[in-house]
């Protein structure tokens, strides 16, 4: 019998480490696989060259194209001078060290959180960081995934590793099986909105439960994609048969003999019974409901029956002024539900929620219905796979009949960086991970939500309850 | 490669007591399409600076940002911490950081000195010159009696004697190289 009971991220971080220096100094950690994009690395590659070094290991590095790219169709020939020249300069350091590319229009391209786990490059027990908060995404693997500085970035470029700090371990488990219509997304925005905002600050959640394993991919992707807007360096949750099932004839996964002796390997990743995390959290799943956010930070959230809150009722000085400045902002009104609220833009995308089951479940909603009079509703595919298989489903046909965008994959509205955002204060009801003041343009305000929730929004032109536009059998099958 | 360095530092305080400021606001993304540091001065709480009384840009020898709880979330951008230092802050006073604000702003000879709540109540009240000793790791201000602080200590050493991390990681290759071939 083992003696020491671990958790999948001890497993994970123990075996990974190259070295745990005396004294002071933090544990050299290897990682598995950088993933790479335009806006966070040129001044990391720059630092290589100011050093003379070359990319340790460009087999280990994979680029995109994705935050700063246009996503009307017309690639390019779209994006301003100077986003033009990051994704110049990001070809040419690719180039130049031997790093694969996937550049706008091409097959693999797409956002980096979406393509990485697509092409079967995330795998379990994998350190995966990029340059990118929601690196956290892969986490849904059983891989421990970080997004990191550019700095680190450099780092990681010359050497494959990272000096860290061990984290402490969180676990939440949602208990019983959400109700009808209640998705991915309105799980992690209901744990946030418990936790808070730093509510995890210092540690990786593992989430568990029955509502965590009966999650697809997609949705355990969704899910550990918001760990860090509650400050979490990361999510994760252990592989079982869903994740070697969704891996199997991957691209890149392993194949025959190698795949069944990474089988065995993997299945031996998830937390020992009777090991200790630092702290643990249980959310009854049972009695969720969809989320809505209704602040400027993504823990600003509630159901959406539930009245947003009132500041007059809070007695702490400090979380009623904070309180009041983000309904400043938002203008929505304390005290009383969203249902109801006049809705200027949705969109659908993301690398929280842009995979083709988010699209099947926006297009569910949409489907012989028209986008309300007066709402521009966006609907941007993670990747160009995603795309391929969305239109070879008639999805494209069914947001396009009802009016809606349907563009070319990117970050798009969720980063406001390329063409695409809000106007100053337009509404928004978006499956994207950030409601930050201007996130999504200077002055807009934006809504999170769920794929279900965002598409209703859209159809009624108000913030609905997606569950009265679903039908009974279509709730079964989200 | 010319590493940042602390030791002390004696400056007024600029007092920014918003809590969960995110990164977004530090640095909003439509600067970040640079391929460089330059210039992001300009860029630090771009979007915040119409507000009345806004105290960025700072003036001259104001070198502390006083700021509330969990400052620094949202995205990983290490443009937030090249836009502060750009516009002339060398320290943050907070009762917390985000961790990947953190860990960046202390590559940039950023310091994150964390407080308990009591001692940053405090602080909002004095408009003198205050004190950061890294090597003490002490916070000095008049009408207090010193308060320790921790900060990483590898960071601390790092910065106290002009250490360049990435050298010092490149000194394990020979072990990184073991590890890959095992």
């Amino acid at each position: 019998m083992k003696l020491v009971k671990e958790t999948l991220f001890e497993k994970v971080w123990n075996a990974h480490v190259v070295a745990s220096p005396d004294g002071d100094v933090p544990s050299v950690l290897y990682i598995d696989l950088h993933l790479v994009h335009e806006v966070t690395s040129p001044q990391a590659f720059a630092g290589l060259r100011a050093r003379g070094l070359r990319v340790r290991r460009p087999d280990r590095t994979v680029a995109t194209m994705d935050h700063s790219t246009p996503t009307r169709p017309g690639g390019l020939a779209l994006a301003d001078d100077q986003a033009r020249a990051q994704l110049a300069q990001l070809a040419a350091n690719c180039k130049a060290h031997g790093i694969t590319l996937h550049s706008l229009g091409e097959a693999g391209h797409g956002i980096v959180h979406v393509i990485g786990p697509e092409q079967g490059l995330t795998q379990p027990g994998m350190t995966i960081v990029c340059g990118d908060s929601h690196t956290s995404t892969h986490g849904a693997f059983g891989a421990l995934a970080f997004g990191i500085g550019t700095s680190e970035v450099e780092h990681v470029l010359a050497t494959q590793c990272l000096l860290q700090r061990k984290p402490k371990t969180l676990r939440v488990t949602f208990d019983g099986l959400p109700p009808a219509g209640v998705t991915a997304k309105d799980l992690i925005l209901a744990m946030i909105a418990k936790l808070g905002v730093g509510g995890a600050t210092g540690h990786v959640i593992e989430y568990a439960g029955a509502a965590i394993r009966a999650l697809d991919m997609e949705g355990r992707m969704t899910v550990c994609n918001m760990s860090i807007e509650a400050g979490a360096r990361a999510g994760m949750i252990a592989p079982d048969d869903v994740t070697f099932n969704y891996l199997a004839g991957r691209p890149h996964a392993p194949r025959g003999d190698a795949f069944d002796r990474a089988l065995r390997a993997w299945r031996a990743l998830p937390t020992d019974d009777g090991a200790v995390f630092d702290r643990e959290v249980r959310i009854d799943a049972t009695k969720l409901e969809p989320m809505i956010t209704w602040g400027t930070n993504p823990g600003q959230g509630v159901g959406i029956s539930q009245p947003v809150p009132d500041p007059a009722r809070v007695t702490d000085l400090e979380a009623r002024a904070q309180l009041e400045s983000a309904l400043r902002y938002t203008r929505v009104e304390p005290g009383q539900p969203l249902v109801g609220v006049k809705v200027d833009v949705v969109f659908v995308g993301s690398c929280t929620n842009s995979r083709i089951g988010d699209l099947r479940a926006a297009a569910k909603i949409v489907d012989g219905r028209r986008v309300a009079p007066g709402v521009r509703m966006l609907v941007v595919p993670g990747s160009a796979a995603v795309k391929l298989q969305a239109e070879a489903e008639g999805l494209d046909r069914i947001f396009r009949d009802a009016g809606a965008e349907w563009r070319e994959p990117g970050c798009s509205m969720c980063i406001a960086m390329n063409g695409d955002q809000l106007s100053p204060g337009q509404l928004a009801v978006s499956t994207s991970n950030r409601n930050f003041e201007g996130r999504q343009g200077k002055g807009g305000r934006t809504l999170l939500a769920s794929p279900f929730t965002a598409a209703a929004a859209a159809v009624t032109g108000r913030v609905t309850d997606p569950r009265a536009l679903l039908s009974e059998e279509a709730r079964r099958s989200a | 490669m010319s590493a940042p360095r602390f030791t002390t530092l004696t400056s007024k305080m600029v007092k920014l007591l918003d809590a969960d400021v995110d990164t977004d606001q530090i640095i909003p993304a439509r600067y970040l399409k640079v391929t460089d540091k330059a210039g992001l001065g300009d860029a630090l709480f771009a979007d915040w600076r119409g507000r009345e009384g806004f105290p960025i840009p700072v003036r001259a020898g104001e070198q502390i940002l006083l700021c509330g709880h969990n400052f620094g979330c949202g995205s990983s951008r290490e443009h937030a911490p090249w836009a502060l230092v750009a516009g002339g802050f060398r320290a943050l006073v907070s009762t917390s950081f985000a961790d990947i604000f953190k860990g960046n702003a202390l590559k940039n000879g950023l310091v994150p000195v964390v407080v308990p709540s009591e001692i940053h109540a405090a602080l909002r009240s004095i408009d003198q010159e205050i004190t950061i000793d890294l090597d003490a790791c002490e916070l000095r201000a008049p009408g207090l009696a010193p308060v320790r602080f921790a900060v990483d200590g590898f960071a601390r050493r790092c910065l106290l004697d002009g250490v360049d991390e990435l050298g010092f990681l490149m000194q394990h290759l020979p072990a990184i190289e073991a590890y890959e071939s095992r």
